[in-house]
C-alpha cells in the first residue's frame, strides 16, 4: 500500500466515521455552542447555557436512535471506525443512549433545582456536556490509548462539577480528594495499559487478544496479571469498587445532590461499559470471526497500532488444529481468571457497601454507599458473563443483557433518589435522614416516590429494581456461580435495614421541631420531575420484555455468537 | 389463545388494588365514607368468590365440582407477557386454591369490617389494606412462578406500614421482624425458582403433558409448538426454560430434569436444594420453630384486623406454597427428606403448645397458638407414608387433606381469636391474662361467642378445629408412631392452654383490671364480624363434607402424583409384590437401587378410584382398618 492508498482510505474511513460519530459531534458542538453565547450578556439571556446543553442532548440522544438499531429491524454490526480507535456496534448505541439520557435528565434537574442558574451556569453546562462526550468515548474504546484518554476526559470535569459550589469548603474538599485519588488511579491504570502494550506489541484491543491467545505473554504472564490488576485499578476507581471507593462518600457528601446523582450514575454506566469492552476485548481473539477480520482489510492495516496485524491474518488459516485448541485453552483460561478477580471484587464491594452504608446518617453518604453496593451487583453480573463466555455464549450474552438492563433502571431509581434530596434540600437546606422524619405528614406523595425508589433500589418486587436484580440473579445461575449469587441474596436482604431505615424515618417518626416546615406539592415542577423519575420505576413490571430485547440486541454484538 | 377467564379473575384480582385509586380521590378527612368503600370493595369480591363456588351456576371464571374437573385446573387463563423469560400472565385455580381464596376474601372482608375503630390516618390504611387483599389473592392464583414471587412480595410492603404505622408500642421492631425474616426467606425462594428455571426444558413432556401443564392449549396445538420449539437439529441444545409451575411439576415427577448435581460431583441434586430453599422461604411464613420469631412480635403489635388478616391468611400461604411446590416439583427431596419436614411440625406444635401456655398476654397466647396449630398443617403435609410395596397412599391423602382443612378451620379460628381479643382489647386497653375475670356476667353475649371460637381452635369436635387436626393425628400414626404420640399429647396441651385462658378472662366472680367500666356489651358491628366466623366454624365441624368436596379431589390428586413418581422408582418392588413391610432403610435401598431405571417422559396410568376414596371412607369409619384396606386396595399383599 502506497501513500497515496492510506491517505484515500484514511479520508473514507474518517468519512464513515463521522456519520458513525455524529451524537458526539453534536455535544461537541454545543459546548462551542454554549461557550460562544456566553460572550454577550443578550446571547446569555436569549439562549440559557441549560436550554443549549439540553436541546444539544436531546438532538443527539435522538440521533443516536437506539429504537431503531436496537429493535432487531436492521441489524447494527460491529464495526471499527476511525481506523480502529473506537467501534460502533449496538453495544455503543445502548450506552450511549443510557449517558445521553442521563445528561438530559441531570441537565433538567440542575435546572429545575437551580443548580444551573447560577453566575457559573455555562461553564456548569460546558462541563457536563465534556464529560458526557467522556463517557461516551469510554463505551466505545477499541484501543488502550482511547481508553485512558476517554477514563480523563470523563474524570476530569467530574472533579470539578463536584467542586462547583465555589464558596462551599467541604465541596472543594470534596473535589480535592476526588482528583487526588482519580490522578492515582489514573497513573497505576496508564502503567498497566503501557505494561499490556508492551508485551503485546499493540495497543489495538483485537490485535492484543490475538496475540495474547497466540501465547505472546507466556513467558510474562507474572507481568501479564500485574498489568490487569493494574487496569482494574483504573476501573475500579471509576465504579468505586471496594477497596477503591475511599473517594465516592466523600465526593457525594460534598457536591451537590445533583451532580452526585449524575456521577452515581453515568460515570457508573460508562465504566461498565468499558469493564465490559476491556474484559470481553482481551479474551476474545478475532480469529474467532476471520471474516469480520477481512472485511475491511483497508482499516485495520491503517491502523496505527495494528500495522503489523496485516503478517498476523494469514496465520489464521494455516493454524493447525492443535494450535487452535490451544489457542482456546488459552482465551479460557484467561476468562475463568477474570470472572474470578471481577466476581470476588463484586462480592466484596457488594457486602461492604451495604454493611458500612448502615451506619450513615446522611443521605448522600448512605446512597453513596448504596451504589457501592451495587456496583457489586453489577459486577456480578460482568463475573457471570465472562465465565460463560466459552462454554455457552448464548448465556453470556445473556447476563451481559441482565447488565444492561440493570444500568437502565438504575438511572431512573437513582437520579430519582438524588433528585428527591436535592429538592427537599431546597426546602429544608438539610441532608441529614433525622431531618427527614415524619415527612409523610406533609409531603405524602413525595414520600410515597421516594419510598417506592428505595424499595426499588432493595430489589423488591413489583418495583423495577427486581427486574434488574432478578436477571442479574439469573445470569449468575446460569453461570453456576451459586457462591456469588448467595452473597448477592444475603445482600439483599441487608440492604433492606439501611434503606428502610429512611423510610421509617419519613414515615414513623415524630416531625422534629427544630425543622423548617416541609410542603412538598406533586402538583409542582420539582413534584412532576419526581413523577417522571418514579413512574417507570413502578410501572415496568407491566412490560419489561422490549428493554431487555434491546439489551438483548446490544450485547449480541459484542459477545459475537 | 381464547381466555375466556382472563378479565373475570384478573378483575377480581385488581379490582382491590383499582378501587385505591377511587380512595385517593376521596376528601382525607371523611372517614366514614373511606371506610365505607373500601367494606364495599372488599365485599364485592367476596361475593364474587361466593358466586364461583356455588354449584349450578355456569360461567367462564366458575369453579365447577363436576367428576371430571373437580380434580384439575380450572378457570385457567396464560397471556404471554415476558417472552424473554417465558414468563406468562397465568392464573388458574384448583380444589387447593379455591378454598383459601374464598377464605382470602372472607377474612379481608371482615378485616376490614373490624378496621373502624381505627382512626389514624385512614386513608393511607385503606389504600394499603386494599393491596395487601390484591397480594393476596393474587399468590393462590398465580400459577407462573415469577407471577406468584410477585404477587408474594407486593404483600410485605403493605404488611410492614400497616405493622409499623397503626401496630402497638414495639410496632416498628415488629415491623422490620417481620420484614427482614419474610424477606430472606423470599431471597432463597428466588434463588431456588432460578435453580429450577435454568435446568428445566419442557420440551422433554410428553403431548398429554404439556397439554395438562397449559403450556399449549389443546393436544391440536402440539404439533405447532414442537416445531416452534425444536428438540433437535441446530436449536437441539438450546433448552426451553420455564416459570410455569404446573409444567415444572411435570418435569419434576417425571423428568431428571432436576436430578444433577448442583456443586460437586455427586452432590445433593438441583431438587435438593431447591426443595431446602422453597421450604425455607414457606416455613418461614407458615411459620414453624426455629423461624417463628417473627410471629409473636408481629401478630402482637399488630392491629386486630392485620392481625386477622396475619394469621387467617398469611401463614396459610407458606403451606399453600409447600403443598402446591415445594412436594410437587421436588418430590425426590421431599420424600428424603419427609422426615425432617415432619419433625419440624411436631416440634412447632409442641413449642407452640407450651409456649402459650407461658404467655401472660392474652393476645401473644393466641400467637403461640398459631405456631403449634400450624405445626399440624406442615405435619399433614409431610406424613409420607406410602412406601413399597404396596403405596398406599391412603394416610398420607388423610394427612394433606387435614393439613389443608386444619389451614381454613385455622384461618376461621384464629382470626376469630384475634378479633375478639381485640374486642376486649379496644374496651379496657391492656392484654393481661391475670387481670381480667368476670367477663361472662358484663358482656354474656361475647363471651358465649369467643367461647365457641376458643373452642373451635382447642379442636373440640363437633367444631372446624377437630376434623382437622384428628386427620393430622390419624396419618401420623401410620407414618411415625412417635410423632403421632407426640402430637396427640399437643392436644391435651392446647386444651390446657385455651381452658386456662377462657377460665381467667371470663370465668370468675369480678373483673379485676383497670376501666372496668369500659366493659359494654358487644355492638352489633362487632357481632355482625363474630357471627359469621361462629357459623363457618359450626358448620365446617359439623359437616366437613362441604369443604371436602370442593378440596380433597385436588388434594388427592397431588398425592397420586407423587405416589406414581414413588412408583416409577421402585418399579421392580413392585413387581416382585413383597409383601413385607419394608422399614425406611428397605424403602431407601429400593429407591437407589432403582434411580437408573427411572423412567423419563412416560406417564403412568392415574391410580384406580378406589385410591381416591380410600381415605375418605377412613375419615367415615374413624378408625380404619390398615391391613384390609391396603389389600383392598392394591389387589395383592398378604391376602
Amino acid at each position: 500500500m502506497n501513500y497515496e492508498q492510506l491517505v484515500q482510505s484514511v479520508i473514507g474511513d474518517t468519512e464513515n466515521s463521522l456519520r458513525k460519530f455524529l451524537p458526539e459531534l453534536v455535544l461537541c458542538a454545543t459546548i462551542l455552542l454554549i461557550l460562544l453565547t456566553r460572550l454577550f450578556a443578550i446571547t446569555r439571556k436569549i439562549l440559557p447555557p441549560w436550554l443549549l446543553a439540553s436541546v444539544g442532548t436531546g438532538v443527539a440522544f435522538f440521533l443516536t436512535a437506539p429504537w431503531v438499531h436496537l429493535s432487531g429491524e436492521v441489524s447494527t454490526a460491529r464495526e471499527e471506525i476511525f481506523t480502529g480507535m473506537l467501534v460502533y456496534d449496538a453495544f455503543t448505541i445502548y450506552f450511549r443512549a443510557i449517558l445521553l439520557l442521563t445528561t438530559f435528565l441531570f441537565i433538567l434537574l440542575a435546572r429545575i433545582s437551580g443548580l444551573a442558574d447560577q453566575e457559573n451556569g455555562p461553564d456548569f453546562c460546558t462541563l457536563v456536556l465534556g464529560a458526557a462526550l467522556g463517557m461516551c468515548l469510554m463505551a466505545e474504546a477499541n484501543h488502550l490509548l482511547i481508553v485512558f484518554l476517554a477514563v480523563e476526559m470523563a474524570s476530569v470535569p467530574s472533579y470539578t462539577l463536584v467542586g462547583i459550589l465555589k464558596t462551599n469548603r467541604k465541596s472543594s474538599e470534596a473535589s480535592m480528594k476526588y482528583a487526588v485519588y482519580g490522578a492515582g488511579a489514573a497513573g497505576v491504570m496508564l502503567y498497566g495499559t503501557s505494561l499490556i502494550a508492551g508485551i503485546t506489541g499493540s495497543a489495538h484491543l483485537p490485535t492484543i487478544a490475538w496475540r495474547l491467545s497466540e501465547g505472546i505473554g507466556t513467558d510474562y504472564q507474572l507481568v501479564l496479571v500485574l498489568a490487569g490488576l493494574m487496569m482494574m485499578v483504573g476501573l475500579a476507581f471509576k465504579l468505586s469498587a471496594v477497596p477503591f471507593h475511599f473517594w465516592c462518600p466523600d465526593a457525594f457528601e460534598g457536591a451537590s445532590a445533583e451532580v452526585a446523582g449524575f456521577l452515581s450514575v453515568a460515570s457508573k454506566a460508562a465504566a461498565l461499559a468499558l469493564l465490559v469492552r476491556l474484559v470481553i476485548g482481551f479474551t476474545s481473539p478475532p480469529a474467532a470471526e476471520p471474516e469480520r477480520f477481512g472485511m475491511k482489510p483497508a482499516l485495520v492495516a491503517t491502523a496505527s497500532g495494528a500495522t503489523s496485524n496485516a503478517s498476523t491474518v494469514p496465520v489464521v488459516h494455516d493454524l493447525k488444529v492443535k494450535e487452535s485448541d490451544r489457542q482456546a485453552d488459552r482465551v479460557a483460561g484467561m476468562r475463568t481468571f477474570l470472572a474470578w478477580v471481577i466476581g470476588v471484587l463484586a462480592a466484596i464491594t457488594c457486602t461492604f457497601g451495604n454493611l458500612a452504608a448502615y451506619g450513615q446518617t446522611n443521605i448522600k453518604r448512605l446512597l453513596a454507599y448504596s451504589t457501592i453496593a451495587h456496583a457489586g451487583y453489577m459486577m456480578m453480573a460482568v463475573a457471570a458473563g465472562v465465565a460463560m463466555m466459552t462454554a455457552n455464549p448464548v448465556g453470556a450474552s445473556e447476563a451481559f443483557a441482565g447488565l444492561l438492563l440493570y444500568v437502565l433502571i438504575y438511572v431512573f431509581m437513582n437520579m430519582g433518589a438524588f433528585a428527591i434530596i436535592a429538592f427537599i434540600r431546597n426546602a429544608i437546606g438539610s441532608e441529614e435522614i433525622a431531618d427527614y422524619a415524619g415527612m409523610v405528614r406533609s409531603s405524602p406523595g413525595w414520600v410515597v416516590c421516594f419510598s417506592a425508589i428505595l424499595f426499588s433500589l432493595v430489589g423488591l418486587p413489583p418495583l423495577a429494581g427486581f427486574m434488574g436484580k432478578l436477571v442479574i440473579f439469573a445470569g449468575l445461575v446460569d453461570a453456576g456461580m451459586y457462591w456469588l449469587l448467595f452473597v448477592g441474596g444475603i445482600n439483599t436482604a441487608i440492604s433492606l435495614f439501611y434503606y428502610l431505615k429512611v423510610v421509617r424515618v419519613m414515615t414513623f417518626d415524630p416531625e422534629p421541631e427544630t425543622r423548617p416546615p416541609l410542603r412538598l406539592r406533586l402538583a409542582s415542577i420539582p413534584g412532576l420531575y419526581v413523577l417522571v423519575l418514579t413512574a417507570p420505576v413502578i410501572l415496568l413490571i407491566v412490560q419489561w420484555n422490549g428493554l431487555y430485547r434491546w439489551a438483548e440486541a446490544a450485547c449480541k454484538t459484542v459477545v459475537g455468537f | 389463545m381464547d381466555n375466556p377467564t382472563l378479565w373475570p379473575l384478573t378483575a377480581l384480582v385488581f379490582l382491590p388494588a383499582a378501587a385505591t385509586l377511587v380512595l385517593l380521590l376521596l376528601p382525607r378527612d371523611n372517614h366514614e365514607l373511606i371506610k365505607r368503600v373500601s367494606l364495599f370493595v372488599t365485599v364485592i369480591v367476596f361475593v364474587a368468590t361466593v358466586v364461583m363456588a356455588l354449584p349450578g351456576i355456569t360461567g367462564a371464571a366458575h369453579f365447577s365440582l363436576d367428576a371430571d374437573a373437580v380434580a384439575e385446573m380450572q378457570a385457567v387463563f396464560q397471556v404471554s407477557w415476558i417472552p424473554s423469560f417465558n414468563i406468562e400472565y397465568f392464573m388458574g385455580m384448583d380444589g387447593i386454591s379455591f378454598p383459601l381464596l374464598v377464605l382470602t376474601a372472607f377474612i379481608a372482608m371482615l378485616a376490614m369490617g373490624a378496621s373502624w375503630p381505627i382512626t389514624k390516618h385512614v386513608k393511607a390504611y385503606c389504600v394499603l389494606f386494599l393491596l395487601l387483599e390484591t397480594g393476596m389473592l393474587g399468590v393462590f392464583l398465580a400459577l407462573d412462578f415469577f407471577l406468584f414471587y410477585v404477587f408474594w412480595e407486593v404483600m410485605l410492603l403493605p404488611m410492614y406500614f400497616l405493622i409499623g404505622v397503626w401496630g402497638g408500642p414495639r410496632r416498628e421492631y415488629a415491623a422490620i421482624k417481620f420484614f427482614l425474616y419474610t424477606l430472606l426467606g423470599s431471597v432463597l425462594m428466588l434463588i431456588a425458582i432460578l435453580m429450577l428455571y435454568f435446568n428445566s426444558d419442557i420440551r422433554q413432556l410428553s403431548d398429554e403433558q404439556l397439554v395438562a401443564a397449559h403450556v399449549v392449549p389443546d393436544q391440536q396445538s402440539v404439533a405447532a409448538w414442537r416445531s416452534a420449539n425444536p428438540a433437535d437439529g441446530a436449536a437441539a441444545d438450546v433448552p426451553r426454560h420455564t416459570f410455569n409451575i404446573l409444567a415444572l411439576q411435570q418435569l419434576g415427577q417425571t423428568t431428571d430434569q432436576f436430578s444433577k448435581s448442583v456443586f460437586t460431583e455427586g452432590g445433593k441434586s438441583i431438587q435438593w436444594w431447591a426443595f431446602v430453599l422453597l421450604f425455607i422461604g414457606f416455613v418461614i411464613k407458615v411459620p414453624s420453630v426455629p423461624v417463628h420469631t417473627w410471629l409473636p412480635d408481629a401478630h402482637v403489635e399488630a392491629p386486630t384486623p392485620i392481625s386477622m388478616i396475619l394469621a387467617g391468611v398469611l401463614l396459610k400461604m407458606g403451606g399453600y406454597g409447600i403443598i402446591r411446590i415445594c412436594y410437587p416439583i421436588c418430590p425426590e427431596a421431599a420424600y428424603d427428606l419427609a422426615w425432617v419436614v415432619c419433625f419440624i411440625g411436631v416440634v412447632s406444635m409442641v413449642y407452640g403448645a407450651f409456649a402459650a401456655l407461658a404467655q401472660k398476654d392474652f393476645k401473644r397466647m393466641v400467637a403461640y397458638s398459631s405456631v403449634s396449630h400450624m405445626g399440624y398443617v406442615v405435619l399433614g403435609l409431610g406424613v409420607w407414608s406410602a412406601v413399597a410395596p404396596s403405596f398406599n397412599a391412603d394416610y398420607w391423602k388423610m394427612g394433606m387433606n387435614g393439613a389443608m382443612f386444619q389451614m381454613i378451620a385455622h384461618g376461621i379460628s384464629s382470626a376469630g381469636m384475634f378479633f375478639l381479643v381485640g374486642v376486649i382489647y379496644d374496651r379496657v386497653h391492656h392484654r393481661e391474662l391475670d387481670k381480667f375475670g368476670g367477663l361472662f356476667a358484663k358482656m354474656p353475649v361475647y363471651s358465649g361467642i369467643a367461647i365457641l371460637i376458643f373452642f373451635a381452635g382447642l379442636g373440640l369436635p363437633g367444631l372446624c378445629g377437630f376434623i382437622g387436626e384428628v386427620l393430622v393425628v390419624l396419618s401420623a400414626w401410620n407414618f411415625s408412631m412417635v410423632l403421632a404420640i407426640i402430637s396427640a399429647f399437643v392436644v391435651i396441651l392446647t386444651a390446657a392452654y385455651i381452658l386456662w385462658a377462657l377460665q381467667r378472662v371470663y370465668l370468675g366472680p369480678e373483673y379485676k383490671g383497670p376501666h372496668p367500666e369500659a366493659l359494654t356489651p358487644i355492638t352489633p358491628r362487632e357481632w355482625s364480624i363474630a357471627i359469621p366466623l361462629c357459623i363457618f366454624a359450626i358448620v365446617l365441624g359439623v359437616y366437613p363434607q362441604s369443604l371436602f368436596n370442593y378440596m380433597s379431589p385436588s388434594v388427592d390428586h397431588t398425592v397420586d402424583a407423587l405416589v406414581e413418581w414413588q412408583q416409577r422408582q421402585a418399579p421392580a418392588a413392585l413387581a416382585e409384590g413383597d409383601d413385607e413391610q419394608p422399614d425406611n432403610a428397605d424403602r431407601d435401598r429400593v429407591l437407589r437401587r432403582d434411580e437408573e431405571s427411572k423412567s423419563k417422559g412416560e406417564r403412568q396410568q392415574p391410580a384406580p378410584a378406589q385410591v381416591r376414596l380410600g381415605w375418605n371412607r377412613a375419615v367415615h369409619d374413624v378408625l380404619p382398618e390398615p391391613e384390609s384396606r391396603r389389600d383392598a386396595v392394591t389387589q395383592g399383599g398378604k391376602g
